[in-house]
């Protein structure tokens, strides 16, 4: 229960940071990568403002055997630097560029802008069971 | 604060980013693991059989619309413009699905947790998709689609 609860707060905690940061609006997330437009260097800083804790976060991780409210710390282990991780970034900051979305955004958007919202995030889901199927 | 760029929000984006990054280590150092949106996502939805614990995924993913619902209610209301065409939205949320599946991730989970941690595969993949999305986002530009 207390997981529920963690996972639930660092979820709401994290789209609310999206929705008050601008990043849960797709022009300005496109405005970013519109390096011949109008440019709009918000995202740097949210980027920056959210690797400062985890930086933080990672230190402190080193220092201990398991996390609070868990048995062990499940971490990607994965060093390999392949065709799937280059292609598949790739199609990802294509689709970023177009919709202006990401995954975060997506679904932080189902509470603000529901319809197209919506629209995305079954495309999303669409294109994740495409891989699952093609894999 | 930027006079350059007038639409910038310098101060609420630290100030967001920070939130994010405070979310993203309450994941790792209280459950130990990544927050991940699009694995999360995945795993919520039954499209993943690995990774964290459905309960745990399901959560998070709630949490996400909750948060920003408040955050709108606090502040008055968030903007969105999305694009007036549903095409950018089913298109790019095609790539952006299938993409994060096969490059292991997203924004959050290599962009932040993965280059926070000095990840090398964490770090190429947010090269290539950011340098993917200014490529695009120029393309559509000079296309006419902007």
């Amino acid at each position: 229960m207390i997981r529920l609860a963690i996972a639930l707060v660092a979820g709401s905690i994290f789209g609310a940071g999206l929705a008050f940061s601008g990043m849960s609006d797709p022009a300005r997330v496109q405005g970013f990568l519109d390096l011949f437009g109008n440019w709009d260097p918000t995202l740097a800083f949210v980027m920056g403002g959210a690797i400062i804790p985890m930086a933080f976060a990672w230190l402190i991780q080193r220092r201990i055997d398991k996390p609070f409210a868990d048995a062990h710390f499940s971490l990607p282990g994965t060093v390999d630097i392949d065709r799937k991780l280059a292609i598949g970034a790739g199609l990802f900051g294509a689709g970023w560029g177009i919709s202006g979305l990401c995954p975060g955004p997506g679904l932080a958007d189902l509470a603000i802008n529901p319809l197209p919202a919506l629209t995305f995030v079954i495309a999303m889901l669409a294109g994740m069971t495409v891989h699952r199927v093609t894999n | 604060m930027l006079a350059a760029f007038p639409h910038a929000m310098p101060v609420e984006g630290l100030i967001g980013g920070l939130m994010i990054g405070i979310a993203a280590a309450l994941m790792l150092l209280g459950l130990g693991r990544i927050a991940g949106v699009s694995g999360l996502a995945a795993r919520a939805t039954g499209i993943a059989d690995s990774g964290a614990p459905r309960s745990i995924a399901i959560a998070f993913v709630i949490g996400l619309p909750l948060g920003a619902f408040l955050v709108s209610l606090a502040t008055g209301g968030v903007v969105t413009r999305f694009p007036p065409s549903v095409i950018p939205m089913i298109l790019g949320g095609l790539l952006v699905g299938f993409g994060t599946r096969l490059g292991s991730g997203c924004t959050s989970g290599h962009g932040v947790c993965g280059m926070s941690r000095l990840s090398r595969r964490s770090l190429i993949a947010t090269a290539i998709f950011m340098a993917s999305g200014f490529i695009t986002v120029a393309l559509m530009r000079f296309g006419g689609l902007l």
